[in-house]
């Protein structure tokens, strides 16, 4: 919700003196609002002017980041209500919580629990972003060896889960240079927990109950000079939460209400780990920029970071693979050649039942600007000659010593063509990639 | 500052479907549903009715489906037995409706007759009280005309017949329309190809209050997410007005979440994925747990833990959120 060419005019010292660059003070007002150009070149904006035009043209939700070097996570900063409209930016950070009441060995294997939850599908890599340390015991000191205790066992940023300022002033002793999200300032210690948070430059959640109590806190925190924060709402209820998520994002994007610009945090509450993560899902759904789990199960969270990933893709953006002569197993000069288009969904629906055929086998990906057989043969992107040039210019001839290749169903009629362009035996293969195996099977067994 | 909350203005709501009809209105049903009726985003009580909680109906087949063993291991015994198969699903497993897919009927397996259909769904009919859901075998000639009879030995059942495509939607429609029951219209994941098919049913006459909407979802990691924002498009269409976006949507579930490998592959093959059936239970839940939040209101669905995951999730969700 930047500000328009005009309304930026409007403050500038109209000089025209082109010191800036552009020739006009309009037309840098112009690029100001386009993002490309900065307000600091301008050497003759007065100061007040560059205060309104600096909080005018802050993001609606700030950007909040936790953890140091590889890990660092980066949460807000988001523009939208709805994903069709631009994109979702940040994805939703998933955490586990890790009692400080587990003795020193059942620390360091959930600890290790939680640095193993890295996963691979569809090409990708999915991590996940919080080890929340929870100060159930009460005490400082055991506190503080148990925040010792994961960080030595986990690269993954740690969330210290304490309301005893003193408890954290501890435990940041020994997690501080991992830049821990700190939880959580309320009412009762937000002027000792906004002071920690300040002087080690960690975020900070600040914590209170319903949208009135935690805007009103936000903006006592913020009076302190802290900016760094996350919103809890304290809502327990699962209908709730989804209320105060989407009245937070409304209020912060539409109405640019400053206490609610910032990320937000909620906790599950489901004890079933499944009725977890399917609550779970609702709140990555609706804004959540943390959500901090009870499970670690690998089979639980794969799930969980599967949607992150769907919801935060980028809609004008198809996610695609490389045009290339893709080996699946131990190919040899025998081996079966698929032919797809480079649509990271199609490839990889490919490729998983070209895998399930157990059959060494290859797979070219026709580059086809990321989009599915059908739509790329409706847009002419996917032409006979273009596939011949393709298969030549990977070398196909030399890989094999067959002459066929097996086509999409969908688009059989390119197989006269086809078979002209490049010399090859064109095979029509199923029409989904689920009717892979079968085919194989009556094709090569 | 005082926190004002923000509530958006709404110009209409999402269209009312009722399935299934009781004695006293022409059917045999022991229960019917009212379907959609949202006057605002999915369960945002706090700007707007929320009259309808969505469903779940469970899917039975008249042939021994294709599903992994985690699934069909909930079924034994009862996976040749379309009836008892049904009952299972109502009293055991909590399904608010049977989804009956005649998969039997396709020519290139067992090719079963138009007679052999009906009958299946008359057997489905009598084992349980919950209204049915039906579709073919998804080979065009074929289903018109099982579906065809189907929708003529059950007329004033209400029943919900699937599907119709821009291409073939006439014969399915005109058979709603005599013997009074509901459509699916399927659209190929196109929010222009789905409002015009729905122009084109209703310009048959078949009432706006008859047809559901269909978008073709994508199970989760599989293209789910333009589903999502396609629903999403329709939800706010429906609500600044636009009729023929109007109708509620119902999302193929169990087939497009069991049929992504992360849902069935085995843990001794993947063991970065973990437990098998919780990830697969997860991947159909989560599927429906998500569309849900899209504006989904009728989910057919094949496990039964994700069958119970997703009613929990909905009954935590129809919770009032008013401010």
């Amino acid at each position: 919700m930047g500000l328009t060419g005009l309304e930026i005019y409007k403050q500038l010292p109209k000089k025209n003196c082109g010191e800036c660059g552009p020739p006009t003070c309009l037309a840098f007002a112009m690029a100001l609002a386009n993002g490309k150009a900065q307000l600091s070149t301008c050497p003759y904006v007065s100061d007040e002017a560059k205060a309104n035009l600096e909080s005018a043209s802050a993001p609606p939700i700030a950007l909040v980041k936790a953890g140091d070097g590889d890990n660092q996570v980066e949460m807000g900063d988001e523009t939208e209500l709805f994903r069709h409209d631009k994109k979702f930016y940040h994805e939703t950070s998933v955490g586990f919580k890790v009692s400080d009441s587990l003795n020193e060995e059942e620390l360091e294997a959930k600890a290790k629990e939680i640095e193993d939850l890295v996963f691979e599908r569809v090409g990708l890599q999915y991590k996940v972003q919080f080890v929340a340390v929870v100060n159930d015991s009460q005490d400082a000191e055991t506190f503080k060896k148990a925040v010792a205790k994961v960080a030595a066992n986990t690269s993954v940023t740690p969330m210290l889960v304490s309301e005893d300022p003193a408890a954290l002033e501890g435990a940041l002793d020994v997690a501080a240079d991992k830049k821990p999200l700190i939880y959580a300032a309320t009412a009762d210690n937000y002027e000792k927990m906004t002071e920690l948070a300040k002087g080690k430059g960690c975020p900070l959640v600040v914590k209170a109950e319903g949208l009135e109590a935690l805007a009103e806190l936000v903006e006592k925190v913020v009076a302190l000079g802290h900016k760094q924060l996350v919103l809890d709402s304290g809502q327990t209820e699962a209908s709730k939460i989804v209320g105060d998520l989407v009245q937070m994002r409304r209020q912060a994007i539409k109405k640019k209400f400053r206490p609610f610009g910032y990320p937000s945090i909620v906790f599950t509450t489901e004890e079933d780990p499944l009725a977890e993560i399917t609550q779970a899902i609702t709140y990555v759904s609706k804004y959540a920029s943390i959500i901090i789990l009870n499970t670690t199960k690998k089979a639980h969270v794969l799930p969980l970071l599967a949607w992150r990933q769907n919801l935060y893709t980028d809609p004008q953006v198809p996610i695609q693979v490389e045009q290339k002569l893709h080996e699946v197993g131990e190919v040899n000069e025998d081996s079966p050649v698929y032919l797809t288009t480079n649509f990271s969904l199609t490839y990889y629906s490919v490729q998983g039942e070209v895998e399930s055929t157990k059959i060494p086998s290859y797979i070219l990906s026709v580059d086809t600007d990321g989009t599915s057989v059908l739509t790329a043969y409706a847009a002419g992107k996917y032409e006979a000659e273009k596939i011949a040039e393709v298969m030549k210019k990977v070398g196909l001839d030399d890989k094999v010593k067959h002459r066929n290749m097996i086509i999409p169903g969908y688009v059989a009629v390119l197989k006269g063509k086809l078979e002209e362009a490049s010399g090859w035996n064109v095979i029509v293969g199923p029409r989904e990639a689920s009717g892979i195996v079968a085919f194989a099977k009556s094709q090569f067994s | 500052m005082a926190v004002n909350i923000v509530k958006e203005k709404t110009l209409s709501q999402v269209g009312l479907v009722k399935l299934g009809a009781t004695k006293e209105e022409g059917g045999t049903r022991a229960v019917t549903y009212t379907i959609g009726g949202d006057a605002a985003l999915p369960f945002h009580h706090f700007e707007g009715k929320i009259a309808n909680r969505p469903i779940v109906a469970m899917e039975v087949q008249d042939i021994e489906p294709n599903w992994p063993g985690t699934v069909k291991k909930h079924f034994e015994g009862v996976l040749d037995k379309p009836g008892e198969w049904a009952k299972k699903c109502v009293d055991e497993y909590g399904a608010d409706a049977i989804y009956v897919r005649l998969e039997g009927a396709h020519p290139d397996g067992a090719d079963k007759s138009p007679e052999d259909c009906v009958a299946v769904v008359k057997e489905v009919l009598g084992a349980v009280g919950v209204p049915l859901i039906v579709t073919g075998c998804e080979i065009e000639e074929k289903d018109n005309e099982v579906l065809v009879a189907v929708a003529e030995a059950c007329t004033g059942e209400n029943l919900l017949i699937g599907f119709a495509e821009q291409e073939n939607y006439k014969s399915l429609t005109a058979a709603c329309m005599v013997h009074k029951h509901n459509i699916i219209a399927r659209s190929p994941l196109d929010i222009n190809i789905c409002k015009q098919l729905n122009i084109l049913i209703t310009e048959m006459n078949l009432a706006h209050d008859r047809i559901i909407i269909d978008p073709s979802i994508g199970g989760l990691g599989y293209g789910i997410e333009y589903a999502y924002s396609i629903m999403e498009r329709a939800r706010l269409g429906a609500l600044q007005g636009d009729k023929m976006l109007s109708m509620p949507i119902l999302c193929t579930v169990g087939k497009e979440a069991w049929r992504a490998k992360e849902a069935s592959a085995s843990e001794e093959e993947y063991p970065a994925w973990g437990e098998e059936e919780e990830r697969g239970i997860l991947w159909e839940s989560s599927t429906a747990s998500a569309l849900l939040q899209a504006g989904g209101s009728i989910f057919l669905m094949r496990h039964p833990k994700a069958v119970s995951l997703i009613k929990n999730n909905i009954e935590q969700l129809m919770k009032d959120n008013s401010y």
